[in-house]
């Protein structure tokens, strides 16, 4: 079983998922994976199988998020949840700098930066995609987020093709999925029998030569093949993105924004548990004495009144202006910015949103009325 | 050299406060220099950035450096008094030490003026981020055609620098003030600032560089005037404020369209955000 050669595909037989996880924990990785709780799979640190939602699937909606038991017993018949990957590699509340008080004065370093190895297990194609998005903002920009940095160089991922689509999904109207393509170390589609395995990396290589894998028959290519095809089959909704650039910030003025603020409750969820969303705001904390301080980041949402606020008050001062932010930032000025679309099409925000609140409907509804409002306009300043 | 090319973005580095003078009510210069020799003799910065200031235990503030950009002086920051970190900045006394990170942002495009006149306008304290380039502009002063300082306040008592006016007077540039509201022994104009701009001479509008900072209203009624005036969108540079929280195009929060302020500003040409600063609550 050494020397595995890149892009052969292998099967592990489903017994044998155990293994996986086993080894990636003797190497000192900490699994996080898919787990049913409260009502929903989330994820969280897997030790064996049996934390896995085997036999769970959801139905999702716009607003609309249900677990069901599955007739199998499929360790991944499911799609995605509130959670994304990005609270490991971006953590919620993380502290950036230190100061303490000298007889001179302050004494100022760097916050403590040494996550656990993390290896992911269960990403899907649109997470990949939301992970080499959030990989531009912190890694490939003028600066480099050390906090992003020390996690991310050292995830191992193992990447599961969709075997099915929630209703909320469209990563073939982005191009981000449903295939796992790349990003990934290695790549599971699951049958009855077992996983489908292709190896994406040298160190996926390395761990697939320590696993008891066998050759991938031809009907078991076959039958992941049919099996990915249902999820493509599944995914109902659509996203025109023809300009949507242009589309967006040539309609600053639509009536639609409006229209949206009237129902947006200006609640933060869509930011929440989008995938790529990485505002953050910084803020201090200091002890009783004063003598130790430290600044800690914490998640933000450009929904939040504060978030724009300048002496004299904030900048977006209505949902309205939030709103606009929010998917003008997703959908057109991340091109700008990051050469690449802030969104992957992962749906969450429209399970999520509390109102049902569909961002392909408000699109749809921009273009639908286009050229209402069409100022040019030029790129970011550079 | 900057502070930035360490392995964190987020490095802060001790510095003291040598002085602070009040300028006027609500407004002091606050003088600093970094505590490390070897930083203090290398940092540079060009005018109109902005340095990153912590007040540990308090927060962070950005705040745009109005120090002389020639040589490695200390480095002042005029402050206004407005939020809970700048009140802070304001209860501490000369030898305490804060934080400072920076320079960040673009700059005003002193070599790309050079042969044209150039017109600096100021708002309130919109003069400070100027500073630096008027000091610059005069250290070299043969190289523009000539420099104008048209400058708003809202009284006589709330106009910045009054002591170096006559200096740069001196030195070659012509300084006209208006104030919103004048009293007895004023002897300027009185009204907004576009008036002055208004009845400027301009012996040469295509040849005529215009550096703006102040109120956002302002600056938008001013650039409507300039253009007016047949200065080329091109030439029309204006420093925008949003909230900071990073300065390194990391937190989000200075967006302004598809530019991070911290970024891609706080210094703009007109005619590249145009679109966007006419647009209420972007
Ligand atoms: S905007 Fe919505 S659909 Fe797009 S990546 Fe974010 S959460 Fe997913
Ligand atoms: S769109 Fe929905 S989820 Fe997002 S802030 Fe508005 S109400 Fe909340
Ligand atoms: S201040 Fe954080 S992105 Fe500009």
């Amino acid at each position: 079983m050494t020397n595995l050669p890149l892009q052969t595909t292998w099967f592990l037989p489903r017994g044998e998922l155990s293994r996986l996880i086993e080894t990636l924990r003797a190497d000192g990785y900490e699994v996080v994976g898919p787990t049913v709780d409260q009502g929903a799979i989330v994820y969280s640190e897997i030790r064996s199988t049996d934390d896995l939602p085997k036999g769970w699937t959801e139905t999702q909606g716009p607003g609309q998020y249900r677990l069901e038991r599955r007739t199998d017993d499929a360790y991944f018949g499911f799609t995605v949840g509130p959670h994304s990957w990005k609270k490991y590699l971006f953590p919620p509340l993380v502290t950036v700098s230190t100061a303490e008080r000298t007889p001179d004065g302050w004494s100022i370093s760097d916050g403590k930066n040494d996550p656990p190895k993390y290896a992911f297990l269960g990403v899907r194609a649109c997470e990949l995609a939301a992970i080499a998005v959030q990989d531009r903002t912190f890694l490939h920009g003028p600066y480099v987020d050390p906090v992003y940095k020390a996690r991310r160089d050292q995830a191992f991922i193992i990447a599961v093709n969709c075997t099915q689509a929630a209703s909320t999904c469209f990563c073939t109207s982005m191009g981000t999925g449903p295939r796992c393509t790349r990003g990934f170390d290695l790549a599971l589609t699951e049958l009855p029998a077992g996983f489908l395995v292709e190896v994406g990396s040298p160190a996926g290589e390395a761990l697939a030569a320590r696993l008891p894998l066998v050759e991938a028959a031809e009907d078991h290519t076959r039958e992941a093949e049919a099996r990915r095809q249902n999820a493509v089959d599944q995914i109902q909704r659509r996203m025109d993105t023809t300009g949507i650039r242009d589309l967006l910030l040539q309609n600053l003025e639509h009536p639609r924004w409006s229209d949206v603020a009237q129902r947006c409750l200006s609640c933060t969820n869509c930011t929440m548990v989008c995938p790529t969303c990485f505002c953050h705001s910084v803020r201090d904390v200091s002890d009783l004495t004063g003598d130790q301080a430290r600044r800690e980041r914490q998640w933000d949402s450009c929904f939040n009144l504060d978030f724009s606020y300048m002496n004299g008050g904030p900048v977006r001062n209505d949902v309205r202006s939030r709103y606009r932010q929010w998917l003008t930032h997703k959908l057109a000025s991340w091109f700008d910015q990051f050469d690449v679309s802030g969104c992957v099409g992962c749906g969450r925000c429209i399970t999520w949103c509390p109102v049902g609140i569909d961002l392909t409907e408000e699109v749809a509804a921009i273009r639908s009325s286009d050229g209402l409002q069409r100022p040019p306009v030029s790129p970011a300043a550079t | 050299m900057t502070l930035q090319t360490g392995i964190n973005p987020w490095q802060s580095h001790p510095a003291v406060i040598e002085s602070i003078t009040l300028e006027v009510a609500g407004v002091a210069t606050f003088r600093l220099r970094l505590q490390s020799e070897e930083l203090a003799a290398s940092y540079r910065f060009e005018p109109g950035q902005f340095n990153m200031l912590w007040v540990p235990g308090a927060g962070e503030v950005a705040i745009s450096l109005s120090a002389d950009p020639n040589g490695a002086g200390p480095l002042d920051h005029t402050i206004r008094a407005a939020g809970n970190v700048t009140r802070l900045l304001f209860r501490q006394t000369h030898g305490s030490v804060i934080g400072l990170r920076g320079p960040y942002g673009t700059s005003w495009p002193l070599e790309q003026a050079v042969g044209s006149h150039v017109i600096l306008i100021a708002g309130g304290i919109g003069l400070a981020p100027l500073r630096p380039a008027i000091l610059a502009l005069l250290a070299q002063r043969d190289r523009y055609e000539s420099l104008t300082l048209l400058c708003g306040a809202r009284s006589p008592d709330t106009l910045l620098y009054p002591a170096e006016r006559a200096e740069w007077e001196r030195g070659g540039m012509k300084v006209l003030t208006t104030v919103d509201r004048a009293d007895g022994q004023w002897k300027g104009a009185v009204g907004v600032v576009t008036l002055l701009l208004d009845r400027l001479t301009l012996p040469d509008p295509q040849q005529t560089t215009v550096f703006m900072c102040g109120p956002e209203i302002m600056m938008r009624f001013c650039a409507l005037t300039a253009l007016d005036r047949g200065i080329p969108a091109e030439n029309l540079w204006l420093s925008a404020e949003r909230n900071m929280q990073c300065a390194v195009g990391l937190c989000g929060h200075c967006q302004w369209g598809p530019n991070f302020v911290c970024r891609e500003g706080p210094v703009f040409r007109y005619d590249r955000i145009a679109p966007f600063l006419n647009v209420e609550g972007l």
